[in-house]
């Protein structure tokens, strides 16, 4: 009976981890949901306001971001906000941080009540979001999106700046193709199934070896992970299946790629046997590539506060605004032109 | 007939009978489907040493951080009668402090500020404390080992992205990375060792200690043993302080695979395998007698079976759906009421033929 008891549970458990792997439309991985601290550091207003919009004095903000500590990208975009959005530069900024989305929606409603005049979100999900934007909007706060877009309707939002995941992985497909190889046999390690990243990322490699005839060894989610990625390529090495290019959808599964390349001795890097293809411009990537050990990097652009204040700006002098997604651009890195200069500005 | 009748009872009544039968299973099936599985090639690293390499040598290289972990969680089961689920993040802490002290307070250290010895003895004692944190919850405050180490589950991870100020330290220094890959001029994957040398002292040191006994003693009736003069607390929460080692061991192989760390994917889900190890070595979850060695050997017939799945180009995140298809007939074949009737129709079986 125990046993019977506990090979339920045991099922229970696996399905429950099964669930886990597909769900979430997080841009990021986040592992580990600890109960995001809602601390607000409010920069209080001094007397030195020098620039301003019209009403003469700062203009408040109130900023919603996930837990810097969810990874590089969201540590150096929390870093980018903090440095535009000071009082030298005509803002009253307060920060909130969760993981979650109900502690997100609470301090929504507290910067609506102290009347901020924007409110710029990053949401932890896309839904519940439509009751506390009316309030906002009916409080006259503003509301820009940034980095995710939520499902509520177009008009409780004044912009929403985001990456365009599809073009990221475009613009590497189009790198490799300029590569002209001979034959392409192509690992492709994809992220968490189902998030965004992956699946604008993985759209358009599959859409280019369709039209090219490329051929796709293996394709296999590794799930942001180095560990998973080297077993994956290590699991297609031991087979013996040729292959010369590793697309990895972000730089750890990258990571992970190459430490089964180097076990199997296959050289990798420009110029050399495998070419290997990674995203997010961390900073030790980019030094792989400044090593030529690996061949691209593409980025998925954290430094989204200028794009804001363009925003904030615009709206401000009562200018309307073209459009209401604003994709941001995103570099890309090539081994053999990428300087010292690109790593330390671009690295995260 | 009867005397080899009663070997082969002997033989299926064995722990060892169900996970070795499974490891047999694999065998088959994979000589079957290509036999080129088995294949072993010696050939030279990047570095330029001579290192096996093939799909079971994947399996030990990788087992391994599996059946360490098996051993300690075999001995909390047992102690316990519950599971730690909080191994995963606690990897993730004890690889975050290994880090910390290696590389000091700069992330990118062009050399070590601290032997690496002296930085895992530093993360093994995190590892420890934070498995004593565990330990006392259970056995002092008598919460559930699942609830307890829920704590540390939820929060691990963010731990240990604190302890290294959410920097992600890369090390650069070759030896650094012995550990997770091979000694030049060894061909053998050193996680392997480490496991063998693990096995090694857990075998010691259930034959010479009253290990065994006690946390037996324990883990079947927790008053009978306390009026034996067994203090139960202390037994579970020692249980647990030793799987805090396992976790500082398996710590050091993992960080030194990659030579840094990601706070949120390392040892990812690891915990549900070192469970599933356990429960395929046919111990009782819910604690008492325990075979150390079936655990092991269930550790590595997991691993055989990711590798085999892996070999297949099995869809990776379908992996878990086919673990626990392959669980649950191994539970359900291990259990007492199955494995009586099994006895009881291979008898009639026996008794027809011998008419």
């Amino acid at each position: 009976m125990k046993k019977k008891v506990i090979s339920m549970l045991l099922t229970a458990c696996l399905c429950l981890g099964l669930t886990a792997c597909g769900g979430g439309s997080d841009t990021q991985q986040s592992a580990g949901t600890e109960g995001g601290s809602t601390e607000a550091s409010s920069t209080q207003a001094g007397s030195e306001g020098t620039e301003e919009g019209e009403s003469g004095g700062l203009i408040s903000v109130g900023i919603i971001n996930n837990d810097p500590n969810e990874s590089g990208f969201r540590t150096a975009n929390d870093k980018d906000l903090k440095e535009a959005f000071t009082e030298e530069n005509g803002y009253d900024a307060q920060f909130a941080y969760s993981k979650k989305n109900d502690e997100q929606i609470a301090s929504a409603q507290k910067f609506i009540q102290d009347g901020v005049d924007y409110l710029l979100l990053s949401a932890a999900d896309t839904a519940g979001w439509d009751s506390v934007l009316q309030d906002a909007q009916d409080q006259g706060t503003r509301v820009i999106l940034f980095d995710r877009v939520i499902d509520a309707d177009e008009s409780l939002y004044e912009a929403a700046i985001v990456s365009d995941m599809k073009k990221e992985g475009q613009q590497a497909v189009e790198w490799l193709k300029g590569q002209e190889l001979d034959e392409y046999n192509i690992i492709h390690l994809q992220g968490v199934m189902g998030s965004s990243a992956q699946q604008g990322r993985s759209a358009a490699l599959d859409e280019a070896a369709q039209s090219e005839g490329w051929k796709i060894v293996s394709q296999q989610t590794a799930e942001w992970n180095a560990e998973n990625a080297q077993q994956i390529v290590q699991s297609v090495i031991d087979s013996g299946d040729d292959f010369n290019v590793i697309y990895a959808e972000n730089d750890d599964m990258a990571k992970g790629a190459v430490a089964a390349l180097d076990k199997a001795n296959k050289s990798h890097g420009v110029d050399k046997e495998v070419i290997v293809m990674g995203f997010d411009c961390n900073k030790w990537a980019l030094e792989e590539l400044l090593a030529k050990n690996w061949n691209y990097d593409g980025q998925c652009n954290p430094y989204q506060a200028s794009y804001l204040t363009e925003v904030i700006e615009k709206l401000e002098n009562g200018e309307t605004l073209s459009e209401k997604v604003i994709n941001m651009d995103e570099k890309s890195f090539d081994a053999e032109t990428i300087t010292q200069e690109d790593v330390d500005k671009y690295g995260i | 007939m009867k005397k080899e009748n009663s070997i082969f009872m002997k033989i299926v009544r064995n722990q060892c009978f169900i996970p070795l039968m499974a490891l047999l299973l694999l065998v088959v099936f994979n000589l079957i489907a290509d036999p080129g599985f088995f294949k072993i090639t010696l050939a030279d690293n990047s570095a330029g040493n001579p290192i096996l390499s093939g799909f079971l040598i994947t399996i030990l290289d990788s087992g391994s951080e599996l059946a360490i972990l098996a051993i300690g969680m075999t001995l909390v089961t047992a102690a316990s009668g519950g599971q730690d689920i909080s191994v995963g993040a606690a990897v993730a802490i004890a690889g975050s402090v290994l880090l910390r002290v290696l590389c000091g307070t700069n992330s990118r250290p062009e050399t070590l500020q601290a032997p690496i010895i002296a930085a895992f003895l530093v993360s093994c004692v995190a590892a420890m404390l934070f498995g004593a944190f565990n330990g006392v919850l259970v056995a002092y405050f008598k919460i559930q080992p699942m609830i307890a180490t829920l704590i540390l589950y939820t929060a691990g991870r963010s731990i240990a992205a604190w302890i290294n100020n959410n920097e992600l330290p890369v090390i650069s220094e070759p030896s650094f990375k012995y550990f997770g890959e091979f000694i030049p001029g060894i061909p053998i994957p050193t996680p392997f060792f480490i496991a063998v040398a693990c096995m090694i002292v857990t075998a010691l040191a259930l034959k010479f200690t009253n290990l065994r006994l006690y946390t037996q003693a324990v883990g079947i009736n927790q008053s009978s043993s306390r009026l034996n003069g067994l203090n139960p607390a202390v037994i579970k929460v020692m249980s647990f302080v030793i799987l805090g080692v396992c976790v500082a061991v398996v710590a050091l192989i993992k960080v030194s695979r990659i030579a840094t760390i990601n706070y949120s994917v390392i040892a990812k889900d690891i915990e549900m395998d070192a469970i599933l190890a356990v429960a395929l070595g046919g111990n009782a979850l819910s604690g008492g007698r325990f075979n150390m060695a079936a655990s092991i050997i269930g550790a590595y017939v997991i691993q055989f079976l990711t590798t085999t799945l892996y070999k297949f180009k099995v869809q990776s995140d379908a992996l878990p759906a086919y673990k626990a298809v392959v669980v649950i007939v191994l539970v359900v074949v291990s259990a007492p009421v199955v494995r009586e009737w099994f006895a009881g129709f291979s008898k009639k079986f026996m008794k027809r033929e011998a008419a």
